[in-house]
């Protein structure tokens, strides 16, 4: 696996199309592979590189710099537990402990069903809602004990349809195709915009400072 | 849900809509407060982008990041005459503590985008960039389809409501990496590197940022005031908060408190006091319990202890005594808490999301959070405590920032500390450890001579 499918391919140049360098779209379209095969394919880097035009390699080099990008398949859900500073206060290290028992695998490693990965993660920015996990993502505040096992029930049972599998992020796209998009004009080709030019135009006629810092 | 917004009585301006449960869409945001919708970008854009320019540099609208530099005066550093300029949000927030842009992002997403609109009005931005920390992906569902729906409406893009005024704004998310959230860093990683600081000079992101033009990076929180500011005018804004720092600042309450909450303050008047034991705010140290001790504004703040409680969340007094209002992150931890344990657990975040570009913060992290493990495992050395601010040391020379301790005879050392680094992340590893060690040096001794147990923190979850 994987190079992208012909409808992610689209919807990848759409997303290069955006920016006014097109390496700029290397970290979104590693999350599109993502969404699409579960983790970071080579297959998958190498056709990125082909879309934002880089080497593989640079592709890996960025890629591996970030922790949500995983080169191996992983578990279909993702629990990442928080330890941080406000979760630790209100045992959110004793939460990751007890989700090892309960998954029956220490952190960082993956259940041989391979439905479940569990890691610590750094400040998720729950704090006031301490101890707080995320499964795939997306957020569980306040957790006992009791509702881990819950959470992890219902996972196995397929009753949360709330959390897509991992890879997928935000479900809803920003729609920024060539038809709506204002300007992508490359940075050497750029020049001041016409209502910055029109307000000093009309600051000087009458006299007045305008034009925003220019 | 989580608790959030004001004491009764007190100044709203980016929190207003946060128990409106449909805000989020535009249809939510246009029925409650923002006449028509967006009434603040029309109010900008009846104005020249000089005159929205100088209403922000009026109402000293602070950085709400962290740095507290001034929005306006930043603004004013792009260089004359230099095109094109760029807009980066910030919304990469990871500072362990911190919780208020992902709030502002998930419940109030138009609040921000008619910022962004606003501030590219005003600079003439080419394109904005609208940064998202990776892990949050309801954040992004919810901006990307107030997005869709200000495109629809004209409020972003193609000749924005009528005029020759026209701006992008593109989503982009992160995948995991703390050092994002430091601005040049940020620029690295949108420019699809791995994210890791530049040196300034040169790379200050107004003269040399994105493609290594003019950029501005703005915090999430600090385009959330600008709706609000272009209705109601500095004069309104700045009768909020203290001179120095006027309006209202999000704070997140987190730790041993009865109500821990995201909580809008008037900047720079209300005192850690206010916010600890305020019904309105904390309502008091959880159970019965005692402060021991408190970070004022994020893990990269030197810490607070009970003497501390009266200073107002006011830049520059608490940076005069030692620490910083930083992210407005604030974390009560009361007397079961174990100071070597929370130290190391501070420093551990550091040590891992260290980018590893400069020595002293790659080597010296990993050696800190070392010397700390042992000394926690009852393995450690007579000669740890010197060993570690030692290595401290070379991260962050000369005397750090502390807290005075009256009862001891010392002195606060005031903010910001020295640095080795490009970027200050590895200096803020040491602000755990001097503040620990200054005041509970003999917990860490305990541990070290007496392998003697320390009160544990309290196991179980929170309610």
């Amino acid at each position: 696996m994987s190079r992208f499918t012909p409808e992610n391919e689209q919807l990848a140049r759409e997303i290069v199309a955006r920016y006014p360098r097109p390496k700029s779209a290397t970290i979104p379209l590693c999350h599109l592979a993502q969404e699409q095969d579960g983790y970071l394919a080579d297959d998958a880097m190498t056709h990125i590189a082909e879309l934002v035009g880089v080497t593989p390699a640079e592709v890996l080099g960025t890629a591996s710099f970030y922790e949500m990008f995983k080169r191996k398949p992983i578990g279909k859900y993702l629990i990442t537990v928080c330890t941080n500073i406000s979760c630790q206060l209100l045992g959110g290290e004793e939460l990751l402990e007890h989700a090892e028992r309960t998954l029956g695998i220490s952190s960082g490693s993956t259940t041989d069903d391979g439905l479940f990965t569990l890691e610590d993660v750094e400040c998720i920015a729950a704090c006031t809602e301490a101890p707080a996990c995320q499964v795939n993502y997306r957020y569980q505040h306040r957790v006992s004990h009791d509702d881990f096992d819950q959470l992890v029930d219902d996972l196995r049972e397929g009753r949360r349809d709330e959390v897509p599998a991992h890879g997928t992020l935000a479900r809803v796209r920003q729609q920024l195709g060539a038809d709506r998009i204002a300007n992508i004009t490359p940075p050497e080709a750029q020049d001041q915009p016409v209502w910055i030019t029109r307000h000093e135009r009309e600051a000087q006629s009458s006299g007045t400072a305008a034009g925003g810092g220019s | 849900m989580t608790t959030t917004g004001a004491a009764p009585g007190t100044p709203l301006i980016v929190s207003s809509r946060f128990e409106v449960l449909d805000a989020h869409t535009l249809d939510g945001y246009k029925a409650s407060g923002s006449y028509e919708g967006y009434a603040g970008l029309r109010a900008a854009l009846a104005r020249s982008p000089q005159q929205v320019l100088d209403e922000v540099k009026d109402a000293t609208v602070l950085g709400r990041g962290g740095a507290g530099f001034p929005a306006g005066t930043k603004w004013g550093f792009c260089p004359p005459g230099v095109w094109p300029r760029y807009i980066v949000v910030n919304g990469d927030e990871s500072e362990p503590g911190t919780y208020k842009d992902r709030v502002l992002m998930e419940r109030d997403p138009h609040q921000l985008i008619e910022g962004c609109v606003i501030a590219a009005y005003a600079i003439g931005a080419a394109q904005v960039f609208l940064y998202v920390r990776g892990e949050m992906a309801h954040a992004q569902e919810r901006i990307a389809a107030a997005l869709n729906e200000a495109y629809d409406a004209n409020l972003v893009g193609r000749n924005i409501l009528g005029t020759d005024f026209s701006v992008d704004i593109v989503l982009h998310w992160g995948a995991g990496a703390y050092i994002v959230g430091e601005e040049t860093a940020l620029i690295e990683s949108l420019e699809g590197n791995r994210g890791m600081p530049r040196l300034k000079p040169p790379f200050f992101p107004a003269a040399k940022g994105l493609y290594l033009k003019p950029t501005i990076v703005n915090n999430v929180e600090t385009l959330s005031n600008l709706p609000w500011l272009m209705n109601n005018g500095a004069t309104a804004f700045k009768e909020f908060g203290s001179d120095a720092s006027p309006g209202t600042r999000l704070i997140a309450l987190s730790g041993h408190v009865n109500r821990p909450g995201v909580y809008e303050i008037p900047q720079g008047t209300t005192t850690y006091r206010d916010l600890f034991y305020d019904d309105a705010y904390g309502a008091g140290i959880r159970d019965g319990h005692e402060l021991k001790m408190f970070i004022p504004g994020g893990a990269s703040a030197p810490w607070f202890f009970p003497e501390q409680v009266d200073i107002p969340l006011e830049g520059r007094v608490v940076g005069a005594a030692g620490s910083m209002v930083g992210s407005g992150a604030v974390v009560v931890m009361d007397e079961t808490t174990d100071a070597v344990r929370a130290c190391l657990r501070i420093v551990r975040f550091f040590a891992r999301e260290s980018c590893g570009k400069c020595t002293p913060c790659r080597e010296g992290t990993s050696w800190e959070e070392m010397i700390l493990r042992r000394i926690l495992d009852g393995q450690g050395r007579p000669s740890d405590i010197d060993a570690l601010l030692d290595v401290a040391d070379n991260i962050s020379p000369g005397p750090y920032p502390v807290a005075a301790h009256p009862e001891a005879g010392l002195e606060a050392v005031p903010f910001p500390p020295r640095q080795t680094t490009i970027c200050p992340l590895g200096p803020s590893s040491v602000a755990p450890i001097t503040s620990a060690i200054r005041r509970y040096r003999h917990e860490f001794e305990a541990k070290i001579t007496k392998r003697e147990s320390i009160p544990v923190m309290a196991a179980g979850a929170g309610g």
